[in-house]
């Protein structure tokens, strides 16, 4: 059996991840990056559309053009690369030992490790998890494994097609559909507004004259061999379907784009513990888990709106682990983050008030004019108006934290 | 002279028909399915339990009990013999008050009566026995011998076996008649042209009425659909409960139950509720059906995970026979006809048993002089899985084949090479269409907590190299994975 001895194994080829191994490499650090597929990228790589890197490049590129810039940089580094390699299982022998055992075509490899980086991104929510029930016939494809089939690998999943979510992802995927060619014949909501940007519903939606029904859900689908129809019906304030509210959409495809939750198995094997607001781990400023030694970054941390989150979290990781390679990063007494009036989830949950942090932030629900804050200082980000789907993104230089208390709370305030 | 026997239906009942047929030199088996592959009736979506025999009532149905005891005994060692996934973790018939408990005893005398072993009344103690009970349970009826397969998986081994011994599998083939010449049946006619058989064996499952029908007999015999619907949980959830827990049944069902699968998935399930009779095909889920199974489960089990650990639900149709009655019977006239219908639960269990209750029913009544044939092999070997097997059992497998490395369903750790060992299996057993499906169900690739959202592609990729299907017209379970070429489409070109 291979066995390789490194500083710090990264999980996941996707942006967080080939961020990270290029981070560490250049702080001096020993890197093996792990991929599953035969390629590195991950989901940007099968995004023909752009929107990516305005953050990190200042340039509007698409998936693959982004994917391969931050290959670039990775070609710089002297990253040891695993590919079509599996982690099979991570073994903490001690407090900066871990074994990551990986399969692959070559072979079993032992990896031997300080630091772990987990960058395994996100999985979707299929359309048991969202409690759609009926028959099921073929024709139900998740957002991702049709703009898989139809991006890598030229195979068109259907001509009538409903839509299930009205995120970025579902309203990208329905103008995808218009574009080759396909019938878009709905995109349903569940919720009172849309769960994408406005102008992503501009462009993808309005400019393809498809129609977007908010306060739905598809109840159920019917179809023999393929999907025939959906059935959908009005939903009420807790989202319940409102009886004889119900009408069919005939279709052959029903796309499904509800949502992602992070990738986190393996992690909750490790028995890091997670929040169930966010589905990822529970982490600190240097977005290390309950589980020392072992850092987050990406969606399989929290799910991103933008691409160029994930590469900061990426890189935020790999100072994490290089710290703590370096110097076993000593013991803290943390600052709790708390959730105040209209957050949802944010993420770090724990920080030392010693260095500036980025927290990325959601809230509950829709609101305009607000401030973003944190209580007790005078750390605040006027937003003009802020919804769920939206990433708040905050930098707080330490001066702001390290006087707090050992409780951070964050909080959405109205104007007046 | 052989005879030519046609068995209609390859679910549980009619694979194993044609296994036990397969052993004598007297007979030539041709088994049929209007489904593209095996096992895709009753046979795939149930409990997957294999009763002990202390529920079936020997007055009342004494061949059905029998056949249910005999089976559970006959599983044991056809699940070693064809390398068949199974656990015999016995079972707890919960019991909420000294009423219940009352009613619940009778099932210990039943078990008396058809001589299953070691049925008894637990009281406090079924805590301990069973950690994941109810606190609100006061008792149960202990049966050791119940047991769990995996259904279809038991399907797909039965068949590679009966075909390894000389049975010819025809799949989307369906019966539409039954021909009768002189008062001896022929044949059968199908959609893909006229079977020629001596003896006809009627095993169509929920459509064994139909058949029997065609046949000219039992015209009066008619099989309701019964809907249960399942809910099955995350691998990952660690709700686990040991044992098989289920209340003490009515006269209408045996009740929701709860198990964790061969696969180690908690399921939850089943529903009972009649269809009208032109539902056999209605396989829907609902959302009233599985709150009632979640509220039901929640009964059984000390704690149920929430719904949003639920990975997948979906719902099978019990052949509902008038009474309750299983229609095992040869016929005179036409010569040559047997009903193997309406075989309701416990089918499953039974399955082995009245595949050789219908070798004698055959050789009685058609006076066959049975002869066993010498080469009869019993064993069939399961696909290697890397599932399971530590690391250095990987590595000497990769090292074998490279493909032992290549993992494509990442939930459940289903490698490449199982794939297309499976692929080749499924087109030797002389299976036309191989289904992404079919490939699911063998390999659990898919089944995992992703449902298949990663892998659905790797898989359908290698069933297009292994047959040369262009990608997009790969069958997923009954329909294409896709309609064509995204650029020819757009350019004008035709779908498929
Ligand atoms: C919800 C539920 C739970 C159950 N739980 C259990 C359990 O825990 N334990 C147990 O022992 N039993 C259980 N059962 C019962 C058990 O599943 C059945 O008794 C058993 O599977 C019946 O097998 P079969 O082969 O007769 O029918 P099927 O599996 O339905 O097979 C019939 C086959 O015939 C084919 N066919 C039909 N018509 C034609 C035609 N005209 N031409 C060609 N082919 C045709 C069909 O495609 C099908 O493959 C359960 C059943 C259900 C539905």
């Amino acid at each position: 059996m291979l066995e390789t001895k490194l500083d710090l194994v990264v999980v996941g080829g996707g942006p967080a991840g080939i961020a990270a191994a290029s981070k560490a490499c250049e702080l001096g650090m020993k890197v093996g990056l792990v991929e599953n597929r035969e390629v590195l990228g991950g989901i940007p790589l099968q995004c023909v559309h752009t929107g990516f890197g305005v953050h990190v490049f200042g340039e509007d590129l698409t998936g693959p053009e982004f994917v391969y810039r931050l290959i670039d940089r990775l070609q710089r580094a002297d990253v040891g690369l695993f590919l079509k390699s599996h982690v099979h299982s991570i073994e903490l022998k001690a407090f900066d030992e871990k074994i990551v055992t990986v399969l692959s075509p070559k072979g079993v490899q032992r990896l031997y490790a300080k630091a772990v980086v987990f960058s395994t991104g996100a999985r979707e929510r299929t359309a048991f998890e969202i409690g759609v029930t009926g028959e099921r016939p073929d024709g139900v494809y998740t957002a991702g494994e049709a703009q898989t089939l139809m991006d890598l690998y030229g195979l068109m999943p259907g001509r009538r097609v409903v839509i299930i979510g009205s995120g970025d992802v579902g309203l990208i995927m329905a103008r995808r559909f218009a574009l080759e060619g396909a019938e878009v014949k709905a995109v349903i909501e569940v919720l009172p507004y849309p769960g994408g940007s406005m102008r992503n519903v501009v462009s993808c939606l309005r400019d393809f004259g498809i129609p977007l029904y908010l306060s739905h859900r598809v109840v159920s689908i019917r179809g023999g061999k393929r999907v025939e129809k959906v059935v959908v019906a009005k939903v009420d304030e807790e989202m319940r379907p409102v009886p004889g509210t119900e009408f069919e959409v005939e279709c052959d495809t029903v796309v499904v784009a509800a949502g992602l939750r992070p990738n986190v198995e393996l992690l909750e094997k490790m028995g890091a513990a997670l929040d169930p607001a966010t589905g990822g781990p529970v982490v600190n400023e240097t977005l290390e888990t309950t589980v020392p030694g072992v850092f987050a970054a990406g969606n399989a941390l929290v799910i991103n709106d933008l691409v160029d989150y994930a590469v900061e979290q990426g890189e935020r990781a790999a100072e994490g682990a290089h710290e703590f390679v370096s110097n076993r990063s000593g013991s803290v007494a943390w600052k709790r983050v708390v959730k105040g009036r209209n957050v949802r989830l944010i993420v770090p949950h724990y920080v030392s008030g010693e260095r500036d942090v980025v927290f990325y932030a959601r809230v509950k629900s829709p609101e305009r004019r607000v401030f973003f804050e944190l209580l007790g200082s005078d750390l605040k980000l006027y937003q003009q108006g802020v919804r769920p789907s939206e990433m708040i993104r905050l930098r707080a230089p330490s001066s702001a934290i390290s006087n707090l208390g050992d409780r951070l709370v964050f909080q959405v305030r109205p104007l007046e | 002279m052989k005879l030519k026997v046609a068995v209609i239906g390859a679910g549980v009942v009619g694979a194993s028909i044609a296994r036990v047929l397969s052993m004598y030199e007297n007979f030539d088996v041709v088994l049929l399915d209007r489904e593209p592959d095996v096992g895709w009736g009753a046979s795939k979506a149930n409990t997957s339990v294999i009763h002990p025999g202390h529920e079936e009532d020997p007055g009342e149905h004494p061949v059905r009990a029998r056949l249910c005891v005999e089976g559970n005994r006959l599983w044991r060692k056809w699940v070693e013999e064809l390398d068949i996934p199974a656990r015999w973790p016995g079972e707890l018939m919960l019991f909420y008050s000294e009423e219940e408990a009352q009613r619940a005893a009778r099932y210990v005398e039943l078990a008396r009566l058809n001589g299953v072993p070691g049925v008894r009344m637990v009281w406090e103690e079924v805590k301990q026995i069973e950690p994941w009970v109810n606190p609100g349970a006061v008792g149960a009826v202990y049966a050791p011998t119940a047991g769990l397969v995996s259904p279809f998986e038991a399907v797909a081994a039965i068949v590679e076996n009966a075909v390894e011994n000389g049975v010819r599998l025809l799949a989307e083939t369906e019966v539409r008649g039954v021909r009768v010449s002189g008062g001896e049946v022929c044949g059968v006619e199908t959609s893909r042209g006229f079977v020629e058989a001596d003896l006809v064996v009627n095993a169509a499952g929920l459509h064994a009425d139909r058949v029997s029908h065609m046949a000219g007999v039992e015209l009066d015999f008619r099989i309701k659909p019964r809907r249960g619907e399942y809910l099955l949980f995350d691998e990952n959830v660690h709700v686990k409960p040991r044992m098989i827990l289920h209340p003490v049944p009515t006269p209408v069902t045996k009740g929701v139950y709860a198990v964790t699968t061969v696969h180690g998935n908690l399921m939850l399930g089943p529903t009972a509720d009649d269809l009208p009779e032109e539902e056999k095909d209605n396989l829907s889920t609902t959302e009233e059906g599985l709150s009632r199974v979640m509220e039901e489960g929640s009964r059984l089990l000390r704690e149920v995970p929430p719904r949003d650990r639920v990975i997948r639900f979906f719902a099978g149709l019990r052949p509902e026979p008038p009474r309750g009655e299983w229609l095992i019977k040869a016929y005179d006239d036409p010569w040559g006809f047997v009903n193997v219908a309406g075989i309701r639960s416990p089918g499953l269990t039974a399955a082995p048993a009245i595949a050789g209750y219908v070798l004698e029913l055959i050789a009685g009544e058609y006076d066959v002089r049975l002869s066993r044939k010498p080469s009869w092999n019993p064993y069939r070997v399961g696909v290697t899985s890397v599932r399971g097997k530590s690391p250095e059992e990987v590595d000497q497998l990769v090292k074998a084949n490279p493909d032992y490395g290549a993992i494509v369903c990442r939930c459940r750790l289903v490698s490449k090479a199982e794939i297309v060992e499976t692929v080749e299996r499924m087109r030797r057993i002389g299976l036309e269409r191989v289904t992404v499906d079919g490939v699911k169900f063998r390999t659990t690739a898919g089944t995992g907590w992703c449902q298949g959202q990663f892998c659905r592609w790797g898989i359908a990729l290698i069933i297009s190299q292994a047959t040369g299907t262009p990608l997009h017209e790969v069958t997923v379970k009954r329909a294409g994975y896709g309609v064509g070429d995204v650029k020819v489409l757009l350019r004008g070109g035709s779908s498929c």
